[in-house]
């Protein structure tokens, strides 16, 4: 179904959105927000630019974007898939379960932070351009990987990554040298196991955005794990 | 020994007359604060690892034991008080942050205790109890600024979605983690037979739990453990926590040796990992992105559930819940500097926030004079100790009261302040499976319903 977001408000596009097919196309989207949030068994593509929060609670929905998005995409977002072709705002996947984003372009502040796992949920956010400040901030589980694509002479990611991280992986393409990482946690360059997981992705990437796997693949990848998964715990004494 | 020796708090009392070596307080007490000696057919104590919860005390067949404060102090000193100085033993002895459970111990005012309660006479009678049944049933959520009639003349019914509740009273957010999974079962059973409300925590909710939906609310926090679709469909309403009274300003803190089982895939998060919620929701700095939050958990559950924004009571409080009235959370929920805790840092607990009484007021006050007190309703927590508190606190401008710690003690806590420790010898703030099965949800429900 094509549906014309035109002067809509965002209460009356998601209700539509809820109530129609499976399959919908949105055009003349202009900064809505909330699109897809809770959805399941839809496939949602959307021309132009949807607003802050797009797929929060996402449970198994596709959604895939012709365009930039805002802030807070894919928000503790379950289970599907979001493609962005284009670049991301701040505090994308913040919490996210399970599922995957894929960012063809650069993100914001906040990317990834207090991302779960559980045995076999494992969420993905791939960045083809740089990350912004706090990257994986309380990282708990899953995987992050950003690959500085046209990164113009900027760094991979701004500052301060991974602080408080306790789990999962974050993926940086390249050494990393100008890169400062918190005391908590280890870098290293990736082993052949990660670098199986990183081909998986990149493929994944190189596929959805038509970029080229092995001029992506051709580059030292770093891997930053956390040191503890109980970062606090000599911290407190009983009283 | 030596310099780091600190005196134990408390004396294990055995009457060597009564005491018949049946070893009941050795198998009731985790801390392993009794033994028995096989050779001298004695029972022993270890008083320093005792925290006073009474458990050997209650289940003593003889009635042989009590624990009594010790009287061995430090010289008396006003400024240095015997307390202070054993935290500063303690921090030097181990480097750490101290860390303290329940709700402010301190002889701080409780203003609650300082106010009394009108009753009508003659002019306006009282209700005759017999006669007039008493009406405590309460809607939470949204109320319409007037009333409106369509082109009949016909009232206009449409509300915004409410929680109803036969008397103003709910149990406040305890997380599955935090306590027990009986003690949350309890709740849920007693919040289900009475008509209320009881509150996950920030912890997720247990799949067992989800036949107790309509009386449940389900929490997102910082971390937003355990957040998904199907849960925030589970719920009669969502609450955001913002803060907490205990520690406004900290977050969360389950360690990873909570982390266990059940607990680990509510929460998702995987087992012996820590599972860390910060202070802040990282994605809200203004009442604006509250606004987006409380919004999009609405899209999420189609507007079909009113919304609660949590947070501590601090200075300036009232102007922040007219953001919040602002922000389109339906409940404004305020929790006071006496709340309790599963563990927070002492000196926060002691030392951050405002007591809800003067909270209450404030907001009460603020909202009425700029005419949004419809927009929300109020509920107040933090040491309700009784009904007199709920019903002072709903003469201050309450709409209900969120009660925990008085809800613990129906279920058998006796207040010893170490839950931290995950040693509660009631079964109610530990996850250890001989401890969870000493309360019974079906005890421990009935014990809340009465």
């Amino acid at each position: 179904m094509l549906l014309d977001a035109r002067n809509m408000e965002y209460t009356a596009l998601n209700e539509t959105i809820r109530n129609t097919d499976s399959e919908i196309e949105i055009i003349n989207c202009l900064g809505q927000r909330f699109v897809g949030a809770g959805l399941q068994n839809k496939t949602i593509t959307i021309h132009s630019i949807p607003g802050n929060a797009l797929g929060a609670y996402l449970n198994g929905a596709q959604i895939t974007v012709h365009s930039n998005a805002q802030d807070a995409v894919g928000d503790t977002m379950n289970a599907g898939r979001i493609v962005i072709h284009g670049s991301i705002g701040d505090a994308a996947g913040y919490a996210m379960r399970s599922g995957e984003i894929y960012v063809q372009g650069n993100a914001g502040y906040c990317a990834g932070i207090h991302m779960k796992e559980y045995e076999g949920k494992v969420p993905v956010i791939v960045i083809g351009g740089c990350a912004g400040s706090f990257l994986g901030e309380y990282q708990a589980g899953g995987i992050i990987l950003v690959l500085g694509l046209n990164k113009m002479g900027k760094r991979i990611v701004h500052n301060f990554p991974c602080t408080g991280m306790h789990g999962g992986k974050l993926i940086l393409r390249g050494d990393c040298s100008d890169v400062t990482f918190p005391s908590q946690v280890s870098a290293s360059v990736a082993t052949d196991a990660d670098m199986k997981l990183i081909k998986k992705y990149v493929e994944e990437y190189c596929a959805l955005f038509d970029a080229n796997v092995w001029e992506v693949l051709d580059s030292p990848f770093t891997v930053v794990r956390p040191d503890s998964s109980n970062p606090y715990k000599q911290m407190y004494i009983a009283n | 020994m030596g310099v780091e020796f600190i005196y134990p708090e408390f004396e294990v009392v055995r009457s060597e007359n009564r005491c018949i070596a049946c070893c009941v307080c050795e198998r009731q007490c985790a801390n392993e604060v009794h033994s028995f000696d096989a050779e001298r057919k004695l029972m022993l104590s270890d008083e320093t690892k005792c925290v006073n919860c009474q458990r050997c005390v209650s289940l003593c067949p003889t009635r042989a034991l009590k624990i009594v404060k010790s009287d061995c102090r430090l010289r008396e000193n006003a400024n240095w008080q015997n307390d202070t100085i054993k935290e500063i033993y303690k921090q030097a002895n181990s480097g750490g942050v101290l860390l303290s459970s329940m709700g402010n111990p301190k002889e701080f005012p409780v203003y609650w205790d300082k106010i009394l309660i009108n009753a009508s006479q003659v002019t306006s009678p009282s209700i005759d109890p017999l006669r007039e049944p008493m009406e405590t049933m309460v809607f939470l959520g949204k109320k319409p600024e007037k009333i409106t009639r369509d082109g009949n003349g016909a009232l206009n019914c449409e509300l915004a979605p409410q929680l109803e509740l036969s008397m103003p009273v709910m149990f406040s957010a305890m997380s599955y983690g935090s306590i027990s999974y009986n003690a949350h079962a309890s709740l849920a059973r007693a919040a289900t037979e009475l008509g209320i409300y009881y509150n996950t925590g920030e912890g997720g909710l247990h799949e067992d739990f989800y036949v107790y939906g309509p009386n449940t609310i389900v929490q997102v926090a910082p971390g937003r453990f355990g957040v998904h679709k199907d849960y925030l469909e589970a719920g009669a309403a969502v609450e955001i926590k913002m803060g907490q009274g205990t520690k406004p300003g900290i977050g969360g803190h389950l360690p990873g040796a909570k982390i266990l089982g059940d607990i680990s895939r509510t929460r998702m998060v995987p087992e012996g990992s820590d599972a860390i919620s910060p202070a802040p929701h990282h994605d809200i700095y203004s009442i604006e992105d509250l606004r987006q939050l409380v919004f999009s958990l609405k899209e999420a559950t189609e507007y079909k559930k009113p919304v609660i924004v949590k947070v501590a009571a601090v200075h300036n409080i009232a102007a922040i819940a007219s953001g919040i009235a602002r922000s389109g959370a339906d409940i404004i929920a305020i929790d006071g500097f006496r709340g309790g805790t599963g563990a927070a840092p002492t000196r926060i607990r002691d030392n951050v926030g405002i007591p809800i009484e003067l909270a209450l007021a404030a907001v009460d006050q603020r909202l009425r004079d700029e005419g949004i007190r419809n927009n929300v309703s109020l509920v107040v927590g933090s040491s309700i100790r009784s009904v007199s508190d709920v019903v002072k606190a709903i003469a201050l401008g309450a709409d209900a009261c969120y009660i925990a710690t008085a809800a613990l003690l129906a279920m058998g806590c006796h207040l010893c302040r170490t839950c931290q420790s995950g040693k509660c010898n009631w079964g109610i703030a530990t996850q250890r499976p001989e401890l969870v099965k000493r309360l019974d949800p079906v005890i421990g429900s009935q014990r809340l319903v009465i």
